[in-house]
């Protein structure tokens, strides 16, 4: 299998820069899946009707249709909503990362709201019984408890998340994929592009999972349960 | 200091207060024995809100317990230790005992360590401030417990089976903090299965079974010369 990697090895500079984009797409996906994950998992635990029934929806159709439905969806919808005549410059990566986080915000609501009621229910009544508001015995006693439990599958979101944001090579993101498959079809040497995109995957996946077992180790220090 | 009206409590259909009254004076030890089930950790969860009564008044400090408002000051003045510690397990046991002094009383850092430390050389665990709840055993977790809730200055302490949880070498500790607190003149109510706690401190006893108080008096008499045939029968499975 005469496989030419000159391609492959030339284009490293790019992919470096496409793979840098994959990290920061990523990044702003995790940070508003984040706000809206903590957000959404409170609502989904709240006792107002409305907010518990918000919640479900959202989940709902953000983990019941296909992200990259939603990629398309957002991209096309958001100037629409917001009365755009003409789109920003770059406004792919808007769209793009809006639609990721707005997908893993429906995922991390979940795994956040399994953490919060993984801690007995003794911890909130020791706090609500010292006089502390519901507010006060979530922030101090509850989340950070939670938190902790909730580092392991965060992380394997991450990772899904990261693997994920391939499909925005759809909208024209210039990311890794979409790097590697300009090269590939510019050069006809698919399979060596294709394997170094892998291989540029498999680092950034191991680099979160590397980070992720780092601050479980952290976190986990004074819980020797 | 406490005034219960015809307290009625449903889990679902099950009905598991029928109608308590009951008024317990200020610097009263009131002791609840009864069997399990019959109600008692629910009376006593009832008298700071923890559960929610399906009917009847409740008088805490001159306060009724109808408003969410109403229930976090009740709160602030009613200290409860649970059978089960539920310590704050990601803080060592001085923090434990900062928090709620800091976030509801807003008392700073500093005088709430000092109340703290205090708080922590009387139930005899001043070289344990640092520690976290997972490396103390029960007994010690339990005291932090009692210290943690009293340094909210409460009026009232409840105690929900508070040793039950405890391996038997570790229930004598516990029982002298809290022989401590009757002596020093602190309005107690303890749900408990030691009798001899109940005797030796309680100014009342109040015999519960089946959702009702059955009996109730002063405990040498309740104990020799129990009236009620249901006390007969637990008094004499029990001692």
């Amino acid at each position: 299998m005469g496989l030419n990697w000159k391609a492959a090895i030339d284009s490293v500079p790019i992919l470096n820069k496409a793979a840098l984009l994959t990290l920061e797409l990523t990044a702003g996906a995790v940070a508003i899946g984040l706000v809206i994950g903590l957000f959404m998992a409170l609502a989904r635990l709240s006792k107002k009707k409305l907010l518990r029934a918000g919640s479900i929806a959202y989940i709902d159709f953000f983990r019941g249709t296909p992200l990259l439905v939603q990629i398309f969806l957002v991209y096309f919808l958001v100037p629409k909503l917001l009365n755009w005549d003409t789109l920003p410059d770059n406004y792919q990566y808007i769209a793009g990362v809006l639609a990721m986080g707005l997908n893993s915000g429906a995922y991390i609501a979940e795994i956040f709201r399994a953490g919060i009621q993984s801690i007995d229910r003794g911890q909130s009544e020791a706090a609500r019984s010292l006089g502390m508001t519901q507010g006060q015995a979530l922030r101090y006693v509850i989340l950070p408890q939670a938190f902790k439990r909730v580092i392991p599958p965060l992380g394997n979101e991450f990772i899904a998340l990261l693997k994920d944001s391939s499909l925005l090579s759809i909208i024209a993101i210039q990311e890794l994929f979409y790097s590697a498959k300009i090269i590939a079809g510019r050069t006809y040497q698919p399979i060596p592009m294709y394997i170094a995109a892998a291989l540029y995957y498999l680092i950034m996946t191991q680099l979160i999972a590397q980070w992720v077992a780092y601050m479980e180790r952290r976190l986990g220090k004074n819980d020797l349960r | 200091m406490i005034f219960v009206k015809n307290l009625h409590k449903y889990f679902g259909k099950l009905e598991v207060l029928k109608g308590i009254d009951c008024h317990i004076r200020e610097k009263e030890v009131v002791v609840v024995i009864g069997p399990s089930g019959s109600g008692k950790s629910t009376f006593l969860r009832c008298l700071n809100k923890l559960e929610e009564p399906t009917s009847g008044e409740i008088i805490v400090d001159g306060i009724p317990l109808n408003s969410e408002v109403n229930v976090n000051a009740i709160r602030r003045e009613v200290g409860m230790v649970f059978q089960r510690f539920n310590l704050f397990p990601h803080m060592t046991a001085i923090q434990n005992i900062i928090l709620a002094q800091e976030v509801v009383r807003k008392t700073s850092k500093a005088e709430a360590r000092k109340i703290g430390l205090e708080l922590l050389d009387k139930v005899g665990l001043s070289d344990k401030a640092d520690e976290y709840p997972d490396r103390l055993s029960g007994g010690q977790q339990q005291r932090v417990a009692i210290a943690r809730a009293l340094a909210m200055k409460p009026k009232i302490m409840l105690f929900d089976e508070t040793t039950s949880a405890l391996d038997p070498e570790m229930v004598g500790e516990v029982l002298a903090v809290m022989k401590d607190l009757a002596r020093e003149g602190m309005t107690m109510v303890v749900v408990t299965h030691e009798m001899g706690f109940a005797r030796e401190v309680g100014d009342r006893v109040i015999f519960m079974d089946e959702g009702i108080i059955m009996e109730e008096g002063e405990p040498n008499e309740v104990f020799a010369h129990p009236k009620n045939p249901r006390t007969q029968a637990f008094l004499s499975k029990i001692l």
